[in-house]
């Protein structure tokens, strides 16, 4: 399980791999915002929870294609399920592997981001905890999502309409939480039910997403 | 003599074709009936004047959205323990229903918003669930039309809908939270605690169950037709050999 996640790891920094692609992605959402709404902090300040919660999302959805895409096209993931390895395992590493190369980096970009929304530096450790909170659970869901759709030449868009319905959760109480935080409500709530969403997702979905892989590699 | 002997196609399609038109009569009965007695012969209400009768349209047909995407995940369960088709095809008859109760649903609420709240649309959580649950039915639907082998397609969507069904109930626990209501309580309830007064009550419960008996004649048409359509596809596989 290790040496996979050290394989996936080493794929996606090397070239081709598309590691800074879903960054870039993020930044340019981030710095559209402005452009779209218009450069008051003030209204700035106020939208920049969601504007990131929006941008980690899209920048997530556009990354998920690829946690199966390539090793089903050249036999990889046939090689990987006959393995003595659990193909829940595999999945778990995999979903891990996306986490840490689009999750994490765009949890360490945040506060550059809030500050180019204008954010106060006490309020962007709210987002930040959000984000650290909630990306886990878009990295495991994006990945049952591209299961799903592992076996299917064009599952792209496909994939962004089975995958953002399940996000609304996330998306819901990670918003709220870096809103309330930013607002001086107490935020330990909507935290904790992030939280939740994250572990419960972590819990349930390796399985599920094992079950669709075994049906999309008959 | 067990309810599972009609899994099997044979059996299934002689039963829904002899139930069937007694179904249908009675849900355009129930129906017609309902909706004529709570639009004509019950009283305006004190506040909301006539348009509390949309009532009539909009509960029963929320009632069904939802009890519909209850009926697939039944359905999905049941085909892959026990992998009958016809309870495949059943679940995937049901989703197009669903999304039309769904879209009745939040039409007739935005035509009675209007004049009542002032609004077509409010991010109430009753809505915006609502239009998340249609989400979900969009996401369930284009699955089914993207995988072409259709026992693949099958298992691909029961896991889809098990899985959508915890996100779903997490969805509107999500909505409580992020915003306050202004949705009215539920109009039923079977304790009989909270609901509506007695004159729009009775009306309601017969379009209730006109629905409920429209939505079975549905279900049992589309999964009819599916299993032919099935049928005919084997046929002509046969043929080409």
């Amino acid at each position: 399980m290790i040496a996979l996640i050290i394989r996936d790891l080493r794929i996606s920094v090397r070239a081709g791999g598309g590691f800074g692609l879903s960054l870039a992605f993020f930044f340019i959402i981030v710095i559209f915002f402005p452009f779209a709404i218009g450069p008051d902090l003030d209204l700035l300040s106020k939208v920049a929870p969601g504007t990131l919660w929006v941008g980690a999302l899209l920048a997530c959805l556009l990354s998920l294609e690829r946690i199966f895409a390539l090793d089903f096209e050249d036999g990889t993931l046939d090689l990987l399920a006959t393995s003595s390895l659990p193909l829940e395992s595999v999945v778990i590493s995999k979903a891990l592997v996306h986490w840490l190369t689009t999750g994490l980096p765009l949890v360490l970009l945040t506060p550059f981001f809030g500050i180019l929304l204008g954010l106060q530096n006490s309020n962007i450790i709210f987002l930040i905890i959000s984000l650290i909170f909630g990306t886990p659970a878009l990295s495991i869901i994006g990945t049952f999502g591209a299961a799903l759709t592992a076996g299917m030449k064009r599952g792209g868009l496909l994939l962004s309409i089975l995958v953002l319905p399940l996000y609304i959760p996330t998306l819901i109480f990670g918003a709220e939480a870096a809103r309330r935080g930013i607002q001086g409500f107490e935020t330990q709530n909507s935290v904790l039910l992030l939280l939740g969403v994250s572990l419960l997702s972590w819990a349930i979905l390796p399985f599920a997403a094992a079950s669709v892989l075994r049906i999309n590699l008959r | 003599m067990s309810f599972w002997e009609y899994a099997n196609p044979v059996k299934f399609l002689n039963l829904s074709a002899a139930i069937l038109p007694y179904f249908s009569i009675f849900a355009a009965i129930t129906i017609i009936a309902g909706i004529s007695w709570g639009f004509f012969f019950t009283p305006d209400d004190y506040k909301q004047g006539a348009t509390v009768k949309i009532l009539y349209v909009h509960v029963p047909s929320a009632f069904v959205a939802i009890n519909a995407w209850f009926m697939m995940l039944v359905a999905s369960i049941i085909w892959l323990v026990r992998r009958h088709h016809v309870s495949a095809l059943a679940a995937k008859a049901a989703a197009p229903i669903g999304v039309a109760m769904t879209i009745i649903g939040l039409v007739t609420g935005a035509l009675w918003g209007q004049p009542m709240w002032g609004t077509w649309w409010e991010w109430d959580p009753k809505l915006t669930s609502f239009l998340i649950l249609f989400l979900f039915y969009l996401g369930y639907i284009a699955l089914w039309a993207a995988v072409e082998d259709p026992d693949t397609a099958a298992d691909l969507t029961s896991v889809l809908c098990i899985v959508g069904s915890v996100f779903a109930v997490l969805s509107r626990y999500a909505t409580n939270f992020w915003n306050q209501g202004l949705h009215q309580d539920a109009s039923l309830s079977i304790d009989k605690e909270e609901h509506v007064a007695d004159v729009f009550y009775y009306p309601l419960i017969v379009v209730m169950v006109g629905f409920v008996l429209l939505f079975v004649s549905l279900v049992l048409l589309n999964t009819r037709s599916e299993i032919m359509k099935r049928r005919a596809g084997a046929i002509m596989a046969r043929s080409r050999i």
